[in-house]
């Protein structure tokens, strides 16, 4: 996931790399993808489920629920995945607080689960969420639609839906902004000097 | 948190974050079919209990198995406590046989935190789970976590905890808990059943039971603790029932919205009548429910991040 840290940053330090306008388009982009890929509508299968990450995974994965919805006329339906109690991390940082975790009614036996996140970068937290997935069913197919790809992976993970592939070093800061949780859509690219854990 | 030993000094926002965790270890776990979580794979959980216990030794040993724990009980009656060892001596041996967590229930008020004065150099943390008639914080954080759900909020609550409040550990742990969360509290008693400095708690105290029930939201029946009195506390059990026990009539003086808790065990017709234990708007099986969550949210905040840990 993306950094959270809003430091007073030095604005010209600061790049867009997606406006709100692009991220509208990435997320209708990405939808039809997943309409296509999982063959939606072509066959009696039901249709994928859409688990978002939190934090910003899941409003993302509620906007493209709402998008293959209205593309497909099928419902899709978006719930929340939270992989705090599976990382491989914890006991290098503070405490961290749980996150929401909605799974769909009907659960996601032998379903489509299509994860979503933010950003891609070193493939941990769907590691955690490959984990987590397996103690509440057995889905037919597990894949990935992240809004940006930042590189630099340390497993042998890769996302099947990609919003934006960004070529990044270590030190900097991939951040996306969503007006669900931030007031605002945008993708922002920041050095901070420092390599991330 | 370093270690769980009272609610007394308990801050609202770390005791507010446990029952935020234990709310999520609740809505997650629901309808898995798997309710096992990863997260202390590899951590070691001690229960050492020196006085009889169902529920609460019970509680704490499924919340660190479904958190993946080793969990391992020691009773005094099976252990070196039966060879005369003393506390600290046994505490430091399952110290240094790799225990990360110490759960401990004592006799003696008091004996968690000198067991945490002990331990203090080993990284392993304590957990209080009743010492005398002292501290029972997990119990507090139980009742506070169903209130919360059954009410929505603490905040500005009235809730009446009634009944043996002299012997209570689960009495005082409540009140400084729910006083730090925002509610107010009234402790209904005869003042035979009241300890001394009942003044200086954050608490108004009231006799009259029928009083007191019309404006709470929440009444939290205390089991008559017969076998720390020795003396004349009440005239008799009957006598004590019909002035403090919780029956039908009293039932219906409770607002529409008011819910009834008990810590367990009950004594059924003394503190409260059979039928009330199981209506409704009594969530005693709740408590317990909630019980097993909160005791695993209270093993992730002290085991799970770092520096928790020397």
């Amino acid at each position: 996931m993306a950094s959270r840290s809003r430091g007073a940053a030095d604005p010209a330090a600061e790049r867009e790399l997606l406006s709100a306008g692009d991220v509208a388009r990435t997320i209708a982009r990405m939808a039809h993808q997943i309409i296509e890929k999982t063959a939606l509508g072509a066959g009696p299968d039901a249709p994928p489920v859409l688990l978002g990450i939190p934090t910003r995974g899941t409003p993302l994965a509620a906007r493209l629920g709402a998008r293959i919805s209205e593309f497909s006329g099928a419902a899709v339906p978006a719930g929340a995945l939270d992989v705090t109690l599976y990382r491989d991390d914890l006991r290098r940082r503070p405490t961290r607080p749980l996150e929401e975790t909605q799974m769909p009614e009907d659960g996601i036996d032998d379903r489509v689960v299509v994860l979503v996140d933010d950003v891609l970068y070193s493939g941990r937290t769907i590691r955690a969420a490959l984990d987590a997935l397996r103690d509440h069913g057995r889905p037919r197919a597990v894949q990935l639609a992240v809004l940006v790809d930042r590189g630099h992976r340390e497993l042998p993970i890769r996302a099947d839906y990609v919003g934006k592939n960004v070529p990044t070093s270590r030190t900097e800061d991939v951040s996306v902004l969503l007006a669900e949780t931030d007031g605002r859509d945008a993708v922002l690219l920041r050095e901070t000097g420092q390599e991330r854990r | 948190m370093r270690h769980l030993l009272t609610t007394e000094n308990l801050a609202a926002d770390t005791a507010t974050a446990v029952l935020d965790t234990a709310d999520e270890l609740k809505r997650t776990l629901l309808g898995r079919e798997v309710r096992k979580l990863p997260t202390l794979r590899g951590r070691t959980v001690i229960t050492m209990f020196y006085e009889n216990s169902t529920r609460t030794r019970v509680s704490f040993e499924i919340a660190g198995k479904w958190m993946s724990a080793d969990v391992v009980n020691v009773s005094a009656g099976g252990s070196s406590v039966g060879k005369g060892e003393s506390l600290r001596d046994t505490a430091l041996t399952l110290s240094a046989a790799g225990a990360d967590c110490v759960i401990v229930r004592h006799p003696a008020s008091g004996a968690a935190h000198r067991l945490a004065g002990w331990l203090a150099d080993t990284g392993t943390c304590v957990v209080n789970a009743g010492d005398g008639t002292h501290q029972h914080p997990t119990q507090a954080l139980l009742d506070a976590a169903t209130l919360r759900e059954r009410l929505g909020g603490l905040a500005g609550r009235r809730v009446a905890i009634v009944g043996d409040v002299l012997h209570s550990r689960v009495a005082r742990s409540n009140v400084y808990l729910l006083a730090t969360l925002g509610a107010e509290v009234v402790l209904v008693a005869p003042p035979t059943l009241l300890p001394p400095g009942v003044e200086h708690w954050p608490v108004t105290v009231s006799h009259e039971l029928d009083a007191e029930l019309p404006a709470v939201d929440a009444v939290m029946m205390l089991r008559v603790q017969a076998e720390r009195m020795h003396g004349g506390f009440f005239p008799s059990a009957r006598e004590y029932s019909i002035a403090y026990g919780l029956g039908e009539a009293r039932l219906r003086l409770l607002p529409e919205h008011a819910v009834v808790l008990h810590p367990g065990p009950m004594l059924r017709g003394m503190e409260i009548s059979s039928v009330v234990a199981d209506a409704p708007r009594a969530a005693i099986t709740e408590q317990v429910r909630n019980g097993v969550h909160v005791r695993m949210a209270v093993l992730y905040h002290l085991l799970a991040g770092e520096g928790e840990q020397a």
